[in-house]
């Protein structure tokens, strides 16, 4: 069938057809290229028995389970129908739309509003958000009717089904079914403005082989009715409901099937380019038995006086004979446990859940432990998936339906299994704070709370902190959650904190919503309350952070930890803060850390001057820091327990895998070379916050230019600057000062481009991370080497590559760009004292990037004293300051210094 | 001299303004500035009611938009975000809506007259904002009955209708139906809009512009790109395009997905980059000029402006490089 479609050219060849485009969550074009549009007519009470009993009896969640097969089972757009007298079809069409619309993976087509009733066409049209059709419209009642309906589907956005039909009667042959689709037409498009491509006809699928002389052209009639108006009037489109045709066969699935398969695949040569059809119902054309054929297409096409009675004799020896299509059962259900379990919760399928949830608990000892491992590792999918934008928060919200109806079903277990303690985990209060209305985070956490036996207040939105002060007291709330969206909600959450400290109370609080943050979090609300103030940034976690902050052995721990956790991401955060207070670059010079010169003596290096380095790449291999390499991935933990991690561990373990594959080849194979440059250069400290270098006669050279903390510390912090850890040239003892740059990146652009070449991206991004690896790796093995030999400042070192990459090592490799030193101007003084792009080639790009990309290049500091630190927000003073030494104006320092300069 | 919108369009791109949030915030003003005189004793809190100080604070708004059209803007959007019965609500000011949209569309077309007679040759026009309001027609807020809707069409469609009707009467030259989260609320905007067309025999044009919230490339709703401006074509519209949520380099891919298929002209503005931990945004105007010059070297877009976090330093420099380049030629053939 799929394979018979192009018809439509060689009918079409006259006028360039525009497209017809309709839309539910995703796009559907229907242009010449285009194969039929299947429309499912499952959702339809008047031609589903099944459907109907299912809506009657307010079943809604297996009447979307039939919407869902067809969806599944290929329909395209999805035909609804509530007809039915015993209905309210208003309420039902709603309610069932209002309900799909839930249901992503039945939203994502379009609707079809089928009726007969013009109220609830409209009811429909004001539910579904994207452009449907509406079935059907006709000159039935006259044409002032018929404009009236057709204008205000145009202003609803929907394309329209036209029937044959007008004040006469229904179109039964040939010529009035042109006569009335041409009226119509020409009304739509003249009269209403209506686009002729969003018209479809029905021309009428009447009954074939009923045994009545007047019905034997029913389907040629309707076939070059077809041919007529795609050849007259342009753009517009045929349907119609296929199924009818093989009405008189009703109960002979086999005929019925091959009967449809037919009349569509004629129907589409003709120019059909949707229909109403089962698309589980439906044989191949190619695939029907040839003798069947034959005869159910001389009933189609009427080829001869006792076509009927041939194909009624035959259908008698294939009656019953009915195919087992229905029966297929889905293929995930014959994963594991938790496999099926993780699929109905990203899937958000209720069908199974609670014949699995019956399953798991089976197979635990208590029922509350399938919340927590099969259902909870499920919502964990879920919960990466929708952080990685694959899926979208209409499914989530599905999922947690799931989830909770999982967990009504364990409930009854939970509690005939409780223990005293059991019964409610603990009481939630839920709210979203002053001036906010974002709700939908927050009540996802209360569901997921509500599976998990909390008990939640929900205090809804726009809640002031006095009536959520007041309820957690007189409820004796266990936990305070609040939610917000909009940055004011911010500080109604610092301002809640302050008030809950006022009034000494001890309610742990838990922190969640778009714009909230671990960092403010930490910054801003934890420093106001005394208790235990914890940030959940995602729906899963609540469950665990809840738990933590309840459970009497744990939680006091769990309050301590998270303080100290706040407590250190605040004081890097301050650091780099705004609002902070800051010295002047004077106060701040005469805070500088004072290392203790009288007692330490600089050792002189082994090796004075600038040399190259070379290193075999198969030597670097053990000094690769896995761990970034994983991060640049995406993939979050630390080697080499990441490769075990319960989430990631699969992933992790192959990636790392075909890592060390390419990796072995780069090595074998010599893709890449390791060029390497330091020198080590008799330096001091001068004018406080300057390095300046001398040759081995003491010559000066260049200077290194460092840059000086600023904010104001607590008492006994220094405000640090590189230089500080180089003595001060008063001092008289001669210290010394080493640079370098790495590279081992030459190749890979080209090894990259050839994989891009190839449509291989995985293999082009893994050669980069390789060779940025590689690079690091080089850096490491070299400041080693700098350590133990060339400058031989610890020849005794012993420690493993995690020590290293722990950097337990003295002395340190700080590098421009980074925070201790984030003037990427200090790469031009490197380059001009190692001569670094005549010697190895790396060079520096207008924005003082290294190329090639994969480089590393830095200082060397040796004294033992010497750490890393941030060097936070600068002021203007500094900037100034900073320019003069650098000689450059204030406007270019403050473009290359602008992101550490304070407001 | 008539100005003419379309007119304009056909020959160079134009800018729209920045935040008008961000801007408001510089002022601090107090919950007895929010309520003015004529609200000293009302009930309820008013603090945050931005919308209201298009008449306790008219001064402000007025100020706020000249800076915008110093600055190079072609288009000022009035004040009037939640300016509809709907999102006055929850302040319980529904009375005063048509008032409001009324005073607000009065001051930015003041201003905007002021400057066009300033400099004819560079005409300014003010779009009526129709915001998404705070309920979704097409969503349910309570996840244990997904059946359920906070809101209807018919709710909508005529509390848009009535802002509509102030912001015509205020003598906007163009609507803008904006931070579209629920394609079905716009379209019940949409609707309204096209009732009053017919009712007063006017035509307007119409802008609209969704909001694609996160990395799944959809609408709050559920749609992509393409469906949203499938939905909302029916209506013969002068622009449509993207804003908010976020940053010009996120927007990108959607507004060019848009440019392929559009029939209308297109129109972007994004925030100035992702908030920040502390939900402030910090893209600098310098920022923003490189990531939107990426626009106008693809040739994507005939509208370009700031959301939140934007000021008149951000759209002062994409104007000056709107001007350097030409605008998106507009598809026919398409829907």
């Amino acid at each position: 069938m799929k394979n018979n479609t192009n018809n439509q050219q060689q009918i079409a060849k006259d006028y360039q057809r525009v497209p017809l485009v309709l839309s539910g969550l995703e796009p559907l074009v229907i242009d010449e290229n285009s194969n039929f549009i299947n429309v499912g007519e499952r959702t339809n009470v008047t031609g589903s028995r099944r459907f109907l009993r299912l809506i009657k009896e307010e079943n809604f969640d297996e009447a979307l389970e039939v919407a869902r097969a067809q969806v599944e089972g290929g329909a395209q757009i999805i035909d609804i129908n509530m007809d039915e007298g015993m209905l309210d079809g208003k309420k039902a069409m709603v309610t069932f739309l209002n309900l799909i619309a839930a249901e992503p993976d039945i939203a994502r087509v379009p609707i079809m509003v089928d009726s007969s009733k013009w109220e609830i066409i409209e009811a429909g049209l004001q539910v579904v958000q994207g452009k449907g059709i509406v079935n059907s419209i006709s000159l039935k009642e006259g044409e002032a009717q018929f404009i009236h309906h057709a204008k205000l589907v145009k202003r609803y956005g929907a394309a329209v089904i036209v029937m044959a039909f007008d004040e006469v009667g229904q179109a039964d042959n040939y010529e009035r079914r042109i006569e009335i689709c041409k009226r119509s037409y020409d009304i739509l498009v003249n009269k209403v403005k209506f686009s002729p491509q969003d018209i479809i006809f029905d021309p009428n699928i009447f009954p074939v082989a009923t045994g009545m002389e007047e019905h034997r052209q029913n389907a040629v009639d309707f076939f070059r009715a077809t041919k007529w108006i795609r050849e007259n009037l342009p753009h517009a489109h045929i349907s119609g409901g296929v199924s009818n045709v093989s009405f008189s066969f009703r109960g002979n699935n086999t005929v019925r099937e091959a009967m449809n398969a037919a009349f569509l695949y004629h129907g589409i040569q003709h120019g059909m380019t949707m229909g109403i059809v089962n698309p589980e119902m439906l044989e191949i054309y190619d695939e029907i038995d040839k003798e069947l054929l034959e005869y159910v297409e001389d009933v189609l096409l009427d080829k001869r006086d006792d076509a009927t009675e041939r194909l009624l004799d035959y259908a008698e020896t294939v009656k019953g004979n009915t195919k087992e299509t229905e029966k297929q059962k889905q293929e995930w259900r014959n994963g594991s446990l938790q496999d099926r379990i993780t699929h109905s919760l990203v899937k958000g399928v209720l069908e199974f859940v609670e014949e699995d949830a019956e399953e798991a608990r089976q197979a635990v000892d208590k029922p509350i432990e399938v919340i927590e491992g099969h259902l909870m590792n499920g919502m964990n999918v879920v919960g990466d998936l929708f952080g990685s934008g694959k899926m979208f928060l209409p499914q989530v919200v599905k999922s947690a339906r799931v989830m909770k109806k999982a967990v009504a079903y364990l409930l009854p277990f939970i509690e005939a299994d409780k223990d005293e303690n059991s019964r409610s985990a603990g009481k939630v209060l839920m709210a979203t704070v002053k001036g906010d209305v974002h709700d939908i985070g927050k009540n996802i956490v209360s569901v997921v709370l509500g599976c998990n036996n909390y008990e939640i207040i929900d205090l809804g939105v726009m809640v002031p902190p006095e009536k959520i002060i007041q309820t957690a007291i007189d409820q004796q709330v266990d936990i305070i959650g609040l939610s917000g969206l909009i940055t004011p909600s911010l500080d109604e959450m610092v301002y809640l904190a302050k008030e809950l400290e006022k009034l000494n109370l001890s309610i742990p609080v838990m922190i969640g919503g778009a714009t909230t943050s671990r960092a403010h979090t930490a910054v801003k609300i934890a420093p106001e309350y005394s208790k235990t103030v914890v940030h959940v940034n995602d729906a899963s976690r609540a469950v665990n952070v809840a738990g933590s902050l309840l459970n009497p052995k744990l939680k006091e721990e769990y309050g301590i930890s998270l303080r100290n956790e706040y407590d250190k991401l605040r004081e890097g955060f301050l650091n780099r803060s705004r609002e902070k207070n800051f010295l002047t670059i004077k106060q701040a010079r005469a805070n500088k850390l004072q290392l203790d010169w009288e007692e330490f003596t600089p050792q002189t290096p082994n090796f004075i001057g600038v040399k190259q380095v070379a290193v075999n790449l198969d030597e670097l291999r053990k000094y690769i820091d896995w761990t970034p390499f994983f991060r640049s991935w995406e993939l979050h933990g630390k080697y080499p327990a990441i490769l075990k991690d319960e989430v990631v561990g699969k992933e992790a373990a192959k990636l790392f895998a075909e890592a060390t594959e390419m990796l072995n080849r780069i090595i074998d194979e010599k893709w890449l070379t390791a060029k390497g440059i330091l020198g080590i250069f008799p330096a001091n400290q001068v004018n406080d916050d300057d390095i300046q270098l001398y040759d081995e006669n003491g010559k000066e050279l260049n200077k290194f230019l460092t840059l000086r903390q600023q904010s104001e510390k607590n008492k006994r912090a220094s405000n640090i600057a590189l230089a500080d850890f180089i003595a001060p040239k008063e001092h008289g003892k001669q210290d010394y000062i080493g640079a370098f740059c790495v590279t081992t990146g030459f190749g890979v652009d080209e090894i990259s481009n050839r994989y891009v070449k190839d449509l291989d991206d995985y293999n082009s991004i893994m050669i980069k991370a390789l060779a940025d690896r590689l690079a690091e790796a080089f850096a490491e093995y070299l400041h080693e080497r700098v350590r133990k030999e060339i400058w031989g400042y610890d020849a005794a070192e012993q420690l493993t590559n995690e020590e290293l990459i722990k950097e337990s090592y003295k002395g340190i490799r700080p590098a421009p760009g980074y925070p201790a030193c984030p003037d990427h101007l200090e790469k031009k003084v490197i380059w001009e004292i190692l001569n670094v792009e005549e010697e190895i080639g790396v060079k520096l790009t207008d924005s003082l990037a290294m190329w090639p990309a994969s480089s590393v290049s830095g200082y060397y500091f040796a004294n033992p004293k010497s750490k890393y630190f941030g060097l936070g927000k600068i002021k203007e003073d500094q900037v100034a300051d900073y320019a003069k030494r650098r000689g450059i104006s204030v406007e270019e320092a403050t473009k290359w210094l602008n992101p550490n300069i304070a407001d | 001299m008539e100005k003419n919108i379309k007119k304009e369009l056909e020959n160079r791109i134009l800018v729209l303004d920045g935040a008008m949030g961000t801007m408001l915030q510089q002022y601090k003003f107090t919950e007895e500035d929010f309520r003015g005189e004529r609200f000293k004793d009302f009930g309820h809190p008013l603090q945050g009611n931005n919308d209201l100080l298009s008449i306790t604070q008219p001064k402000a708004i007025a100020e706020i938009h000249a800076k915008y059209f110093e600055a190079g803007a072609d288009i000022v959007e009035t004040n009037t975000f939640s300016g509809t019965t709907i999102a006055m609500a929850d302040y319980h000011l529904e009375d005063i809506v048509y008032e409001l949209n009324l005073e607000s569309a009065t001051i930015a077309k003041k201003v905007a007259d002021e400057f066009t007679a300033k400099q004819p040759e560079k005409p300014r026009f003010v779009a009526g904002a129709m915001g998404p309001t705070n309920r979704t027609a097409s969503m349910s807020p309570d996840v244990n009955d997904p059946g359920f809707r906070a809101i209807t069409f018919n709710e909508l469609r005529i509390a848009y209708k009535q802002q509509v009707e102030g912001l015509i009467d205020g003598g906007v030259d163009v609507l803008l139906v904006e931070t579209i989260f629920d394609t079905l609320n716009a379209k019940a905007a949409l609707f309204a809009i096209e009732e009053v067309k017919e009712e007063r025999n006017i035509d307007i044009p119409v802008m609209v512009s969704g909001t694609i919230t996160d990395a799944s490339g959809r609408t709050l709703s559920g749609q992509t790109a393409e469906a949203f401006l499938i939905s909302i074509s029916h209506v013969p519209l002068l622009s449509v395009g993207f804003n908010c949520a976020l940053g010009a380099d996120q927007l990108m891919p959607y507004v060019k997905r848009l440019s392929e298929k559009s029939p209308f002209y297109i129109s972007a503005y994004p925030n100035a980059g992702l908030p920040n931990h502390f939900g402030e945004y910090d893209q600098t105007a310098e920022e923003m000029q490189a990531l939107v010059r990426n626009y106008l070297e693809e040739n994507v877009v005939n509208i370009i402006g700031g959301c939140c976090g934007t000021t008149p330093d951000h759209i002062k420099l994409l104007s000056e490089i709107a001007k350097e380049y030409q605008p998106r030629k507009v598809l026919v053939e398409n829907y």
